[in-house]
């Protein structure tokens, strides 16, 4: 088979699998927020023209048949090229940024096709993997801005410069979190970050703890999911960004949003929770016959679908946070502890072995000891100095003398 | 309330009418974080795993705790005799807030009372369901049934007349018995 065929084989069945996933992704959503609220969810759509309900399966399909049938109606004050990018360029980002992810390991040749190993990823050994979905992430805080921005309308505007400046925040945090794992790792590759993991048998979580809470806020914020859902708000803050849209090309930003969330669950779990590696399970090798890969596959999967699930319950568990507290634990929680974790890491790399050694602990079992407690005294150091308390409420101290109501 | 004038005039931040609350400080448990995380999920899990509080709506019937006070489709009460128990007062109609209620009184082919209604109807699209009919009726005449899948293909068909008032009683006189027999004697007109 030319690579080019395979290629693009590869990409017809990520776009296929990645659209099918966030539109059943939309209905799973629903039927958590229902069960989580007592009450049962979508459970009627199932074969059209029947009685067949099939739990509610069919509810996808009805979304995606109302969605494409709205009016397509344009405001007549928006600016209609940008009105007409900002979906777009929202989407393809979403989307461009899965080349780079490994969806399992590398296969062997079957008898059909194939003459090298198969690797299931779009654009697979991409060496500066890491740096490609950073890059091209960031792309879509410029379809937040331009679509709010073309919508001509200011509360559009308003939600475009909190989103903006959230996302653009959270991307510090992001970045630092993942900083420490590439250190330990020495690679930008996705695929060698999982190998690393499965070879030593320590997933990240493990060892760099800090680490890990500091990129699983970033990436609830990033992915503009509660409690760090300012971009939207759909309650409370008149849609934000897409107040204009509709039809299709909210639908492109509806889904960019599940892609998103897809993305931060596929990463969490490719630097921190192993990737495709389970103990005892998926062995460790990088190249394997087709039975274990597809092991691998399903383990990759599941973990994923483990974390969207918590993405999901997440959203019912805890209060929106104001934007001031969102910022704050941006700037004064966030950014500190991923940098302490940066110099705690590379600390380790460089004078582990030689730490470790006296007390007769692995390089590993040292670190996450080290990782375990930093991550206890950053948690404690913080909450007794409490950067993010700072009351918005007015206060009589401040304001004796204030001459603001004239 | 101070009016706005009197509130630039008078009202400084010093003003003694002003309570001024201080916000509790949070524990170092609430400041970190953890026991609200933790707090946060049990509660969402709990409510993840327990038993649904939804009814399958055409399938299965909503069970009504009450129905004698369960404000639902209007009847209109027959007494003894099967004749229609009102006596066209238009005490209803007065007290219906949306003026919903319609009634062309007529004099009565029967002995016991003045009047009657000749026509009587309710547009129940414009209904609210307060329940001030019922209410008003001296002799107990209207009531509000716990029927409450209303539904209908045109606005004309939600605009019941008497017979179908009539005919809501002949189907939920048993799930539903006649609330009072206040003015039984004069409405249901037994020869008093
Ligand atoms: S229930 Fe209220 S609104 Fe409806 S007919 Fe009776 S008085 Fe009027
Ligand atoms: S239903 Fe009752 S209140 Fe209304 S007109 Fe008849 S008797 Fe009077």
């Amino acid at each position: 088979m030319p690579p080019v065929l395979e290629s693009l084989l590869k990409i017809a069945v990520l776009v296929g699998g990645l659209m099918t996933a966030a539109a059943y992704l939309v209905l799973v959503e629903r039927w958590i927020a229902a069960w989580v609220q007592d009450r049962l969810g979508p459970n009627r759509v199932g074969v059209p023209l029947t009685k067949i309900r099939l739990f509610g399966l069919g509810q996808p399909v009805a979304d995606g048949v109302k969605f494409l049938t709205k009016g397509e109606f344009t405001p007549g004050q928006v600016d209609k090229i940008l009105y007409f990018v900002a979906p777009v360029a929202i989407f393809v980002a979403a989307m461009a940024a899965f080349a780079v992810v490994p969806l399992g390991s590398v296969v062997l040749p079957a008898s059909w096709g194939f003459d090298g190993p198969v690797r299931l990823a779009v654009a697979p050994g991409l060496d500066v993997g890491m740096l490609y979905i950073f890059a091209v992430g960031s792309v879509a805080v410029y379809g937040v801005v331009l679509g709010g921005w073309a919508s001509n309308n200011k509360y559009s505007f308003f939600g475009a410069v909190r989103s903006s400046a959230q996302l653009i925040s959270y991307e510090l945090p992001l970045g630092l979190g993942i900083l420490g794992v590439i250190l330990a790792t020495g690679s930008l590759r996705l695929d060698n970050i999982i190998v690393e993991q499965a070879r030593s048998g320590t997933w990240n979580v493990f060892v760099q703890p800090l680490g890990f809470v500091v990129f699983c806020v970033a990436a609830f914020a990033e992915a503009g999911r509660l409690p760090f859902d300012l971009p939207e708000a759909e309650q409370e803050l008149v849609g934000g960004y897409h107040t204009e849209y509709l039809g299709v090309k909210l639908m492109l930003f509806m889904v960019s949003e599940f892609l998103h969330m897809i993305l931060a669950a596929f990463l969490i779990v490719i630097l921190f929770l192993g990737g495709w590696h389970f103990w005892g399970l998926t062995g460790s090798a990088e190249a394997v016959s087709w039975p274990v890969a597809l092991l691998r596959v399903v383990v990759l999967l599941a973990k994923v679908m483990g974390v969207i699930l918590f993405f999901m319950l997440a959203r019912w568990s805890w209060p929106r946070f104001r934007y001031d507290q969102l910022m704050e634990v941006a700037w004064k929680v966030m950014i500190p502890w991923g940098l302490i974790n940066v110099v705690v890491v590379a600390t380790w790399m460089e004078y582990g072995v030689q730490l470790a050694r006296p007390w007769n602990l692995s390089a590993a079992q040292g670190m996450a000891i080290v990782g375990w407690g930093v991550l206890l005294l950053c948690w404690l150091a913080t909450t007794i100095i409490d950067p993010t308390a700072s009351g918005n409420r007015p206060r009589r101290d401040l304001s004796v003398n204030d001459n603001c109501s004239e | 309330m101070l009016t706005h004038a009197t509130q630039r005039t008078t009202m400084k931040s010093d003003d003694r009418n002003i309570n001024w609350v201080q916000e509790p400080r949070l524990g170092l448990a609430g400041r970190s974080y953890l026991l609200l995380f933790v707090q946060g999920l049990t509660t969402t899990l709990r409510h993840f795993f327990s038993r649904k509080k939804t009814v399958q709506s055409p399938e299965q019937r909503h069970e009504i705790p009450d129905p004698s006070i369960y404000r639902g489709v209007h009847r209109l009460n027959r007494d003894q005799r099967g004749r229609v128990k009102c006596v066209a007062c238009f005490l209803c109609a007065t007290a219906c807030p949306a003026n919903c209620i319609d009634i062309v009184a007529a004099e009565s082919p029967w002995t016991d009372r003045e009047k009657y209604p000749q026509s009587f109807t309710i547009d129940e699209l414009r209904c609210i369901f307060c329940g001030m009919c019922e209410e008003a009726c001296p002799v107990d005449a209207i009531e509000l049934t716990s029927l409450y899948d209303l539904s209908g293909k045109s606005r004309e068909e939600m605009v019941f007349d008497k017979e179908k008032l009539l005919s809501v009683y002949d189907r939920t006189k048993d799930a539903k018995p006649m609330r009072t027999s206040r003015g039984e004697g004069r409405g249901a007109g037994d020869g008093e």
